[in-house]
């Protein structure tokens, strides 16, 4: 199952028209146009979803698992992502969606935002024996976050958090506990996340601190989105499905985390842009004070993700809202310590740092590349107007470095060279017609 | 094996704080694709934001440059005044001479030269007043062997 070159954001080549939009918002630079379409780079790509969400023709999507896929197993649980509730205005409780997605052919729900429950009482446990080097700790919650410190920074890879996501606990309390009441085999069970991003989607199928994943899938909200808002309508007010607190729900909202796990000391930072620069002045040692730092991929939190239907401030408010009529006890006093003991809470396998972009294996050779590098850029306009198909004139330079292009892909250079070409071409024809 | 070493001056503008940290951050980011050990890389970092701060808050403008061969990178931060009278007092941590400006920023808290030093593997510093200082550090960039550090 575990495919460690997934990603859920893919290229609808037939409805790309190969412009710059997506090349110029990519935060690891994982993007070229080349031969008038765009090409992901998998090694780069974090799955943020930034491309999705600013190409205008929908060529980028994240792919899901269809909701149709949950019939492959005799047992069915939903796992909403605590974003979901802030999809739907006026939502009375989460139960009005638990509910529904009860009425949509699932025979068990299990809040994430519960899972969110745990996982805040086993954060604060351990940050309890953290060393102080490994200040601020840094959120595992959104993997994008994560694989962007892969990627862009690697030294600060030891202050991630060893503890797994929400998602993952929500699906190994659901699984046990269904099997152990209804006397199922888990191997008969699936547990399907319902997700607002395309980075859970490859977080499930390529685990990152663990070997595989406990969720058997990811449904994207847009998805079911329409089918889950009908069978709301009719909510009978009965039993509360809901168990999670108001400090697990509000892990849907940037900040929501932060608030749960370390109230003094802590900041939240939505938008990846935004998130690289705090990132960097954690890694200068400018934030000696923070303890506890919680970054967001997207504008406002999950409720912001690429496949949310609602607009993510409407949703935020959403969420604060219902926050209001959900328990109010933190999770420290709510989530039983078993679960910390019970289940395999803390990841078990080092993140390693990816070195998509080292120039090359050998320190020698990479300095001599960039040297090469420096060259090219001296020699380029410097518009970073990415009509080459690479982001910017640095990371033109790069690709010839790397082989990829040409110097004449530069259309700034070709014109200069194509207007040296007339010019002489008038100068031929002068002197023939002599 | 031949020699190589990569060179990169950046000419820093005194009291330019809409610039501040792009020297640092480029020579992080030259830094990253160059593959170098990430423990190295962010003592690297810290140290060279802190010399173009400096350079920024004190100085009547100067330059940092990276000098990176396959074994070690030097950085040297230099500067064309006013110089530090007492270099030894400079040194001492939580002592600044930071304008007002400065410290309304944030800065100034005479972290800047106590921490280069403490991030170096080597350190020199040399000033004269009316001249200038000049800030000389050494990085080792092969990682000691596994355990010996």
């Amino acid at each position: 199952m575990v495919d460690r070159r997934y990603h859920s954001v893919r290229l609808d080549k037939g409805r790309c028209k190969g412009c710059t939009v997506c090349l110029k918002r990519c935060p690891t630079d994982a993007i070229r146009v080349r031969g008038g379409r765009a090409h992901i780079i998998d090694e780069r790509c974090i799955d943020c979803g930034e491309c999705i969400r600013v190409c205008s023709y929908h060529a980028k999507y994240a792919q899901t698992d269809p909701l149709a896929s949950i019939n492959g197993f005799k047992y069915k649980i939903a796992l909403p992502a605590p974003s979901l509730y802030g999809q739907f205005k006026k939502l009375i409780s989460p139960s009005q969606v638990l509910e529904g997605l009860l009425k949509m052919g699932f025979d068990d729900v299990f809040e994430v935002a519960q899972g969110a429950d745990i996982v805040t009482r086993a954060i604060r446990e351990r940050m309890r024996s953290m060393d102080k080097e490994r200040l601020p700790v840094i959120s595992s919650a959104c993997p994008a976050i994560t694989r962007l410190i892969q990627v862009r920074f690697p030294e600060l890879i030891p202050h991630i958090i060893d503890i797994r996501q929400p998602m993952e606990l929500a699906a190994m309390v659901a699984k046990r506990e269904f099997c152990q009441k209804h006397g199922a085999a888990p191997e008969e069970v699936g547990c399907f996340f319902i997700t607002p991003c395309a980075a859970k989607v490859t977080a499930i199928r390529n685990p990152i601190g663990h070997e595989n994943s406990s969720v058997d899938g990811a449904i994207s909200m847009l998805e079911i989105y329409g089918l889950l808002a009908s069978q709301m309508k009719s909510y009978t007010r009965g039993v509360s499905l809901s168990k999670a607190t108001a400090y697990g729900v509000g892990w849907a909202n940037n900040g929501g985390e932060s608030q749960a796990v370390s109230p003094e000391n802590s900041m939240a930072v939505d938008g990846i842009e935004n998130v690289i620069r705090v990132l960097e002045e954690i890694e200068n040692n400018k934030l000696q004070d923070l303890v506890f730092f919680e970054g967001s991929a997207c504008t406002g939190g999950c409720v912001g993700g690429p496949l949310t239907f609602e607009n993510s401030y409407v949703a935020r408010g959403a969420i604060r809202v219902l926050m209001k009529g959900c328990d109010l006890t933190h999770p420290d006093d709510k989530v039983n310590a078993s679960y910390l003991n019970k289940y395999s809470i803390r990841t078990d396998k080092p993140i390693h740092s990816n070195s998509a972009l080292r120039l090359d294996e050998d320190v020698v050779e990479a300095m001599r590349k960039m040297e090469q590098m420096d060259e090219i850029v001296k020699s380029l306009p410097g518009y970073d107007c990415g009509s080459c198909g690479s982001p910017t004139c640095r990371t033109f330079a790069e690709d010839i470095v790397r082989g990829y292009c040409d110097r004449m892909d530069c259309i700034h250079i070709l014109k200069d060279q194509l207007k040296i070409m007339a010019q002489r071409m008038v100068e031929l024809a002068k002197t023939t017609r002599r | 094996m031949e020699e190589i070493a990569l060179v990169d001056t950046y000419q820093v503008r005194p009291g330019d704080f809409r610039t501040a940290g792009e020297a640092a951050a480029s020579i992080k980011r030259k830094l990253k694709q160059l593959g170098i050990n990430s423990a190295v890389l962010r003592r690297i970092s810290v140290a060279s934001y802190e010399a173009e701060l400096n350079l920024i808050i004190h100085s009547f403008g100067g330059s940092l440059t990276m000098e990176m061969t396959p074994v070690e990178l030097r950085l040297y931060s230099r500067d064309i005044g006013p110089g530090i009278a007492d270099v030894d007092k400079a040194m001492e941590e939580g002592y600044s001479t930071a304008s007002e400006e400065a410290r309304d920023l944030g800065f100034g808290a005479g972290m800047g030269l106590p921490n280069m030093r403490r991030n170096a593997d080597a350190f020199r510093i040399q000033s004269k007043v009316g001249k200038g200082t000049t800030i000389e550090m050494c990085f080792a960039l092969q990682p000691a062997a596994e355990g010996s550090r």
